[in-house]
């Protein structure tokens, strides 16, 4: 009955979705951010810690939505250890046109083995009313680099 | 007449579609209903032959137009057996037809004070005006609970009009998340013998019940064309004619009324007075082909064929494991939101979708009900509507057990 919702729910996002990596508070983190997705009231709390040199030195989240949103989330602080803030934003703009287009063609090269973990989300651009819940998490990224509270994906 | 699905299924022509190759299983008749030919062909007619503006022109095509305008407000009094044709007035659906109450008579009827008692079943649509109403005039509001079953707290709901304080009831006649029918009569008899006016909201029990409001002793009540089976842009609010005479205008403009100078304006009689510029003309010729063909098919024998639904879906939605229905309440309507342990709403609607079954993921704008329920994520929610098959209840039942077994 639904042998081709494999593309979308591949078993990396049932995995991630089902036990989320980092999904903790970080208590001492330097920034963090709320995302807000009102339409399906997923909301999750992301949480970042930076080491001296301004690098991400540990990412967090908390919060509850899909197994779209959640396993997206839980990629995300995977993908963004160790990163820059300016390498953080490519990486957010290129998951963003990924989730979009199902491509990266404009990519950086140095980023292709995060864009090769987040591939399985890819699927999502076929589901227009889910890329939000894919995207949610790096909204929420851009909002915590940029200082800013909240962030909605609507 | 009999009741008969599949020649009602024919009358609507969208049901004939594939969704991906599979056959369309429309639940979320609850959001909006599809429309009969009968619908679609009144209003193509309307603009075809029979089209202008009402209530200006001298003219055969300006008069016909008005005609069929005043025949829909006439149909929609019939329909809900109003004592007062004048009393029907139309807005653009029920959110505004209830906003139309808490501003115009709210704001004006209330004083402070008083106070305004709704449910914590009420979609958003009867719960943000009062809000409004509260910030504005500062009255007080009132929530009335709901049992673990699902249905209003009769006793809470006396309690709370005990000190005479409530101006105002205003409560779902039926809910658009667990399916309950509110004992409407009841509660409007409760509500006037403290004092307090009554509001329904019938946006889904219009749908599924036969509604008097002579009966029901409604002060106001409220629908929604789209979900009656007729098209968008037009809702009703009924009111007794009483409390529209003295209500202030809503919304100024052309046609609502009597005299102007630059100075100063003359308000019409009722319903004019709430109807201010350019009506929904076309609408209302749809709206009135909608209820001529519930009516025709009969209120009865539609919520005869929704109990034969009601109780197939209680029997197969309630034993599959992992998935828990909100509410139970004895007097439902075909209505049923749930909450999986295997999957998150949304997770779940899209898999449903990709079997062509259409239902809603979500909060269904009523957000203090789920959170009353524990379900903060959200449920799914599959509504029925005159041409839902019990073979479409039973396809819903194995793809609910099938996305167990997805997700595990
Ligand atoms: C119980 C209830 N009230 C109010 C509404 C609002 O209807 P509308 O969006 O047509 O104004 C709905 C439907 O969405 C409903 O189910």
């Amino acid at each position: 009955m639904f042998d081709d919702l494999r593309d979308l729910y591949q078993e990396v996002i049932l995995d991630h979705g089902r036990k989320p990596r980092n999904f903790r508070r970080l208590e001492d983190a330097d920034r963090s951010a709320r995302g807000d997705n009102p339409m399906c009231g997923d909301r999750l709390e992301l949480f970042l810690k930076l080491a001296p040199d301004g690098r991400i030195a540990d990412a967090a989240f908390q919060g509850r939505g899909c197994a779209i949103s959640t396993a997206s989330a839980s990629l995300l602080t995977e993908t963004v250890k160790g990163k820059t803030a300016a390498e953080a934003h490519a990486l957010s703009d290129s998951f963003r046109e990924l989730a979009m287009t199902g491509t990266c063609p404009h990519c950086q090269a140095a980023l292709e083995e995060e864009m090769e973990r987040l591939q399985p989300l890819s699927g999502v651009h076929e589901f227009p009313s889910r890329v939000k819940c894919a995207t949610l998490a790096w909204h929420t990224l851009n909002a915590a680099l940029d200082g800013a509270k909240e962030a909605s994906s609507e | 007449m009999s009741f008969d699905v599949e020649r009602v299924r024919r009358d609507f022509p969208i049901l004939s579609q594939k969704i991906r190759g599979k056959d369309l299983v429309f639940l979320d008749s609850g959001a909006s209903a599809q429309k009969p030919r009968a619908v679609i062909d009144a209003m193509v007619r309307c603009m075809e032959e029979r089209y202008a503006n009402v209530h200006r022109g001298a003219y055969f095509l300006s008069e016909a137009a008005t005609e069929a305008y005043e025949a829909a407000r006439l149909a929609t009094a019939r329909f809900l057996n109003a004592p007062d044709p004048r009393g029907i007035v139309f807005a653009k659906n029920s959110t505004e037809a209830i906003n139309l109450v808490a501003h115009s008579w709210g704001r004006h009827m209330l004083r402070p004070g008083q106070a305004v008692l709704f449910s914590e079943l009420e979609h958003h649509a009867n719960i943000v005006p009062w809000h409004l109403l509260k910030e504005d005039k500062g009255v007080e509001l009132r929530v009335v609970r709901v049992t673990d079953s699902g249905e209003i707290d009769l006793e809470d709901l006396a309690a709370k009009l005990e000190d005479g304080k409530v101006g105002l009831v205003a409560i779902a006649h039926m809910s658009n998340v667990l399916g309950t029918v509110a004992p409407a009569e009841r509660i409007a008899r409760m509500a006037h013998a403290a004092g307090a006016k009554v509001l329904f909201d019938g946006s889904q029990a219009a749908v599924h019940r036969r509604v008097d409001l002579q009966a029901l002793d409604a002060d106001f009540y409220v629908f929604t064309g789209h979900k009656l089976y007729g098209p968008t842009g037009i809702g009703v609010l009924a009111a007794k004619l009483e409390h529209l005479e003295r209500m202030p205008p809503f919304l100024g403009g052309g046609d609502m009324i009597s005299s102007v100078t630059l100075e100063r304006s003359e308000w019409a009689p009722p319903p004019a007075k709430f109807e201010a510029g350019t009506p929904p003309i076309v609408e209302a010729v749809g709206l009135h082909a909608a209820i001529d063909y519930v009516t025709a098919i009969g209120m009865e024998a539609i919520e005869a064929h929704e109990r034969h639904l009601v109780d197939r879906a209680m029997r197969r939605l309630t034993d599959i494991e992992g998935v828990t229905l909100l509410g139970r309440a004895q007097d439902r309507g075909g209505v049923f939101a749930m909450a999986t342990d295997y999957a998150h709403a949304h997770d779940l609607a899209t898999l449903l979708d990709r079997a062509g079954i259409a239902v809603r993921a979500g909060r269904h704008c009523a957000e203090p009900l789920h959170t009353r329920f524990g379900v903060e994520g959200g449920t799914v929610r599959a509504s029925f509507g005159l041409y839902t098959t019990e073979a479409e209840v039973d396809y819903l039942a194995e793809a609910l057990t099938k996305a167990r077994e997805f997700f595990a």
